[in-house]
């Protein structure tokens, strides 16, 4: 490099453009997207994104990174860019795939939003896909027994149900209660999303069909349960131990889907003509214990907030991915917000919507920008969510719509 | 709901068809961003595109049932829209054609004929808006089915769009030639409906068949279906409003004046090429002209009589056996292939000649083996020449656009010369091309096993010699294999493969698999003077140049055969060949058979004066046989009408092929008449050749039986 380049180099403004994302469907033989490919959900969120913006010659699009937990079978072979390619983007445009478990899909956009603010790509897209019928999570991996021999991570740890349970253990006061009133209202907030019509316009049908069947179009999240109470939840099994408080209620299910992001640098929106949907403050990731996966979040946050010069208090509007109701109550807790605090996920969460893993991170983004167009008053808002293997990680965002934004960073 | 039972009197018709792989009509509710519902039927048989969805009285039967059922739900207000797709890469691979050729009373074909009618008939009169997203192929009553929809979407991934019917010896009976011309005009339906069905039955792509009108919208097969179903929505909501730029009105003068010029191309492309032998093209040209004049059901009456009438035609069943027995079954499964397990490898070529024909055979190894090919030939001029005809062919499909730069390059490396044959020392394959003479093929092989390692086939492209007599003098005599090209090599998709006494099932293995990596089909054939091709060929030309020699006129003998539809008249034939090859051929059959291959002493007059075609151009353009040519012949006092020297000929040919059949110089006549329709380009409506001599009678005139049942 340079010296010229090296020396007064300016980080550069990043750009959250717009976002979109499959329906998410159950995975297994009998949900929507079994016989569906999931590099071509992907594919069709990717085109999707570019539908939307006909300003954007996909000729000008710098990198395409896109994130799966399992990269192998239909997920394999670099998805970033066979996805670029199957959906029609030129050759001269490059990709990669990436992975950090849940945190796919947010970590292609905080690596990418790396390279903008560097200045070596001007507008790029992110995305994640997860068929997790097609790939059972860790179904593949082959964990080293070391892990096991030198006590480096309790066996547990690996199962994500166990990490849930563990933090039950380890903050008695995150009752089973008060996990499945979160869920409910999960179910109910999400209801009432769609009700509203909040939640149709960042997604793209897909076309698919089950054996036997004919085609049909699906249009809505699989995993959807309405009218979910309490007291249905109550009585469910749990799973990961005898008497325990994790169920299949108030947990994220097992899904299939994809979704997509187009970043650019501030400079580039400009130019080109490309809306902003949310203007990149911090991002951070942390580490945790790994048996307390679900408690990655707190010290992510503790650290974008810091590197931001922000307090809790400045966040007007959370998207707390809910892979585990239990997660998420305890990160409320730890930062003094109330279980029902109505700036935490207005449209619901995972919980209903569904959790394919590595495509998450840019749902929570694309819903924390539309309620951006819907909260002028609000100035930041923040997306976070935990990490296999004990991580975190907050991306904060500014509203573009609110009348200071911009005036100091 | 009423009784479902308009579909009651086709029932009949599955009697006869049991085994009918059934394409079913899977119906979905499809609720649109608009809140509407769309009944969706995906067409669907249950196999993947290797057994396309075709379309049998059961699957039209169930078809119909469905439609009556959305008609009932679209007057109760279930549904504001329905639409058809396909599965796969096939919307519908049209009528299933052993189905239909097994239908063999009139009133059967009719039925079937009626059948496609009364469900088409439905899908503009549901009471809601019917639309077909052509997601692959879609030919035939595959594509009729789109055409009677009130909109159409197609898949810029769609291959295989056509109305074949013309080729198969039908007619778009089941509204196409109606309703195409309207929608595209009356060009493009020629082009879809005459032109591409003669012409090899070529077909459309998506994108062709959108553009031309055929569709009101395209897109890209990524996401094709979720499109279709958005832009149905906007249809139905009045947000899209669908123009048809391409869409005609017979009744407007001008548009009538195009019709008729159509309708008149046509007629002269179906004369170029059949001679009027097949009635099917000119059913479909008579139905096309007649089409602006008539309604719809008008025009269907009369489809429906086209059709039933043209089932029970020879041609019919002629070209449904030709199709789909020999070229599509036989064809890629040939009779007495060795197991391919058994054959070797072959990843080095050497081309024994620099001649034109050994140019053709080092560029058809090189670009289908992608596997080095060395030419050699007695001096380095005639190796360079050879080397250099190959590449000027690889520059010629580049600049067609056949190939790209990167492909041409290779091959072009991939071809190579030398005027020393020891660049054959770790060859697995050579063939040789050199000039027909049993002497000077004898000695090139004895001077490659020399060199060649004891592994290396050695094949002939011989067209006539004995392929025993050029073993007798190998050491490994079980190595050498006939392995006959047609000319042009690189078009012409038939191989002979000649095996003799000794050679072994190793090399008769590799021979197949070589043919079908060079994407040919082979033939095996026992070595017997000029095999099949070639044998039958000379018989029929010998024919009419006996009567040509006897004082028929020469317009009456290089006519009389058109009945028989072929390619090419026998005297253009002849002057294609070349008077000298030909007569060198029959040379070898006159030495095998004296009486049945007479030596013309005309045609040797002319080779003598060096006249290369007994036609020539008159002064006003008009073929004649010029008075010089005719002053070197002597002819006899015997002339024959067209009749009788068609007849005769077509005895001719059915004593010979009994003759051959009765030497095992293949397998069965199904194999002389998969030579005759690829290496010769008989037409397909004759069967390639046994169906048509015995539907004339000349099977059991000669020999007191008919080939087949």
């Amino acid at each position: 490099m340079s010296p010229a380049t090296s020396h007064h180099r300016a980080v550069r403004d990043v750009v959250f453009v717009d976002g979109v994302r499959t329906p998410f469907g159950r995975a297994g033989e009998k949900g929507m997207y079994a016989s569906v490919r999931a590099d071509d959900l992907a594919v069709k969120a990717v085109r999707e994104l570019l539908r939307r913006h006909p300003e954007l010659d996909p000729a000008a699009i710098d990198e395409v990174a896109i994130a799966a937990t399992t990269q192998s079978g239909d997920q394999g072979l670099t998805l970033g860019r066979t996805v670029s390619l199957l959906a029609g983007i030129p050759v001269t445009v490059p990709g990669y795939a990436i992975d950090r478990l849940c945190a796919g899909a947010m970590t292609a956009v905080t690596s990418l939003a790396g390279a903008i603010a560097f200045g070596s790509v001007d507008v790029a897209v992110a995305g994640g896909v997860e068929h997790m019928g097609h790939h059972p999570m860790g179904l593949d991996a082959d964990p080293n027994p070391r892990f096991v021999s030198e006590r480096l991570v309790d066996p547990a740890a690996l199962n994500m149900g166990n990490t849930a349970e563990n933090l039950h253990d380890r903050f008695p006061s995150l009752t089973k209660q008060r996990t499945d009133a979160y869920a409910a209202a999960s179910q109910a907030k999400a209801a009432a999303a769609y009700e509203r019509g909040d939640i149709q316009p960042n997604l793209v049908p897909v076309a698919s069909r089950r054996a036997g069947e004919g085609w049909n179009l699906r249009t809505r999240d699989e995993g959807l349960r309405p009218g979910t109470t309490v007291e249905d939840l109550a009585g469910l099994r749990t799973p990961f131990r005898a008497h325990g408080r994790v169920t299949a209620g108030n947990a994220s299910g097992l899904n299939d889907g994809a979704t997509a992001a187009l970043l650019a640098s501030g400079e580039a929106a400009e130019r080109l003509g490309l809306p902003v949907g949310m203007r990149l403050v911090s991002f951070a990731f942390a580490g945790v214990e790994p048996q307390v996966m679900g408690y990655g979040p707190v010290p992510s946050t503790e650290k974008a907030l810091t590197q931001a010069g922000l307090s809790i208090e400045d966040i007007g509007l959370f998207e707390v991915n809910e892979a585990f109701a239990v997660q998420v109550i305890a990160f409320l807790e730890h930062f003094g917000l109330a279980d029902d605090d109505p700036r935490v996920n207005r449209y619901g969460g995972a919980i209903a919507f569904g959790h394919p893993l590595a495509s998450s991170g840019i749902r929570l983004m694309t819903q924390l920008s539309r309620q951006f167009e819907q909260h002028p008053e609000v100035r930041y808002g923040l997306t976070t969510m935990c990490i296999g293997l004990g991580m975190g990680g907050t991306v904060i965002w500014e509203n573009p719509h609110h009348a200071e934004y911009g005036q100091d960073a | 709901m009423s009784q479902n039972t308009a579909f009651d009197r086709f029932e009949a018709l599955t009697a006869i068809l049991p085994d009918e792989v059934v394409t079913h009509s899977l119906v979905q509710d499809v609720q649109l961003p608009s809140g509407k519902t769309l009944a969706l039927i995906t067409l669907d048989n249950g196999h993947d595109h290797t057994r396309p969805a075709t379309l049998g009285p059961a699957t039209m039967i169930e078809l119909g049932r469905t439609l009556e059922a959305l008609r009932e739900r679209a007057a109760a207000g279930e549904i504001a829209a329905v639409a058809v797709t396909g599965s796969g890469y096939v919307f519908a691979a049209g009528a299933d054609l052993s189905a239909v050729s097994s239908l063999r009373e009139p009133a059967q074909g009719r039925d079937m004929a009626e059948l496609g009618h009364a469900v088409y008939d439905l899908l503009p009169a549901l009471g809601v808006p019917s639309f077909a997203f052509i997601n692959g192929t879609a030919l035939g009553g595959g594509l009729e089915l789109p055409l009677a929809c009130d909109y159409r979407t197609v898949s810029t991934g769609a291959q295989g769009l056509g109305l074949p019917e013309a080729f198969i010896g039908l007619v778009p009976g089941w509204g196409g030639v109606y309703r195409l011309p309207r929608l595209v005009g009356p060009e493009a339906a020629l082009m879809v409906m005459i032109e591409n069905p003669l012409n090899n039955n070529r077909s459309v792509n998506g994108t062709v068949f959108g553009a031309a009108g055929g569709a009101d919208a395209t897109f890209e097969p990524a996401d094709f279906l979720e499109q279709s179903l958005l832009w149905a929505d906007r249809v139905l909501t009045g947000a899209t409003e669908v123009t048809r730029p391409r869409a005609v009105d017979p009744s407007d003068a001008q548009v009538a004046e195009r019709w008729a010029a159509a309708v008149a191309k046509g007629r002269a492309l179906v004369k170029a090429k059949t001679s009027g032998a097949a009635p099917a093209p000119g059913k479909v040209l008579d139905l096309f002209e007649a089409g602006p004049t008539l309604t719809q059901p008008e025009s269907a009456a009369l489809e429906v009589a086209a059709l039933t009438e043209l089932m029970a035609t020879p041609a019919f069943h002629n070209t449904v056996y030709a199709f789909l027995d020999l070229v599509q079954k036989r064809g890629k499964r040939p009779a007495g292939a060795p197991d391919k397990k058994l054959a070797r490898p072959v990843s080095k070529v050497g081309v024994v000649g620099a001649g034109l024909m050994a140019a053709q055979l080092a560029l058809v190894f090189a670009q289908k083996l992608k596997v080095p090919v060395v030419m050699t030939d007695m001096d380095q001029e005639r190796v360079d020449r050879g080397v250099a005809h190959a590449h000027a062919d690889i520059d010629k499909q580049l600049s067609r656009g056949k190939i790209s730069q990167d492909a041409a390059n290779r091959t072009k490396s991939l071809i190579s010369g030398s005027v020393d044959k020891s660049v054959y020392a770790d060859a697995d394959w050579v063939i040789e091309a050199v000039f027909e003479e049993i002497g000077v093929k004898k000695a090139v092989f004895a001077e490659l096993e020399a060199i060649v390692s004891p592994e290396c086939l050695l094949a002939t492209n011989t067209s006539s010699l004995s392929v025993t007599e050029m073993a007798a003098g190998l050491k490994h005599p079980e190595r050498l294999v006939g392995f006959h090209f047609f000319n042009p090599v690189a078009y012409m998709p038939l191989v002979e493969i000649v095996a003799q006494p000794a050679t072994s099932q190793e090399v008769l293995a590799t021979a197949f698999v070589v043919a079908k990596n060079l994407r040919k089909t082979a033939v095996l054939v026992k070595d017997a003077p000029a095999f099949v091709v070639n044998r039958l060929l000379l018989r029929l030309m010998n024919e009419v140049q006996e009567a040509f020699d006897n004082g028929t006129p020469a317009e009456v003998a290089d006519t009389a055969l058109e009945p028989m539809g072929l390619p090419m008249s026998p005297f253009t034939l002849l002057a294609m060949v070349g008077l000298p090859v030909a007569q060198h051929v029959s040379e070898t059959l006159h030495t095998a058979f004296p009486e049945r291959f007479p030596l013309s002493a005309n045609v040797q007059r002319l080779i003598d004066a060096k006249v290369t075609s007994i036609w020539a151009k008159g002064e006003d353009g008009a073929p004649e046989v010029p008075a010089s040519t005719l002053a070197l012949l002597e002819f006899g006092d015997a002339p024959l009408s067209r009749e009788e020297l068609l007849v005769r000929t077509q005895d001719a040919l059915a004593l010979e092929v009994k003759a051959m059949l009765d030497e095992g110089v293949v397998a069965a006549a199904e194999d002389i008449d998969l030579c005759m329709i690829l290496g010769a380009g008989w037409p397909m409506f004759i069967g390639g050749l046994t169906p048509y001599l015995d539907q004339v009678g000349a099977s059991e005139r000669v020999n007191g039986s008919r080939f087949h049942g």
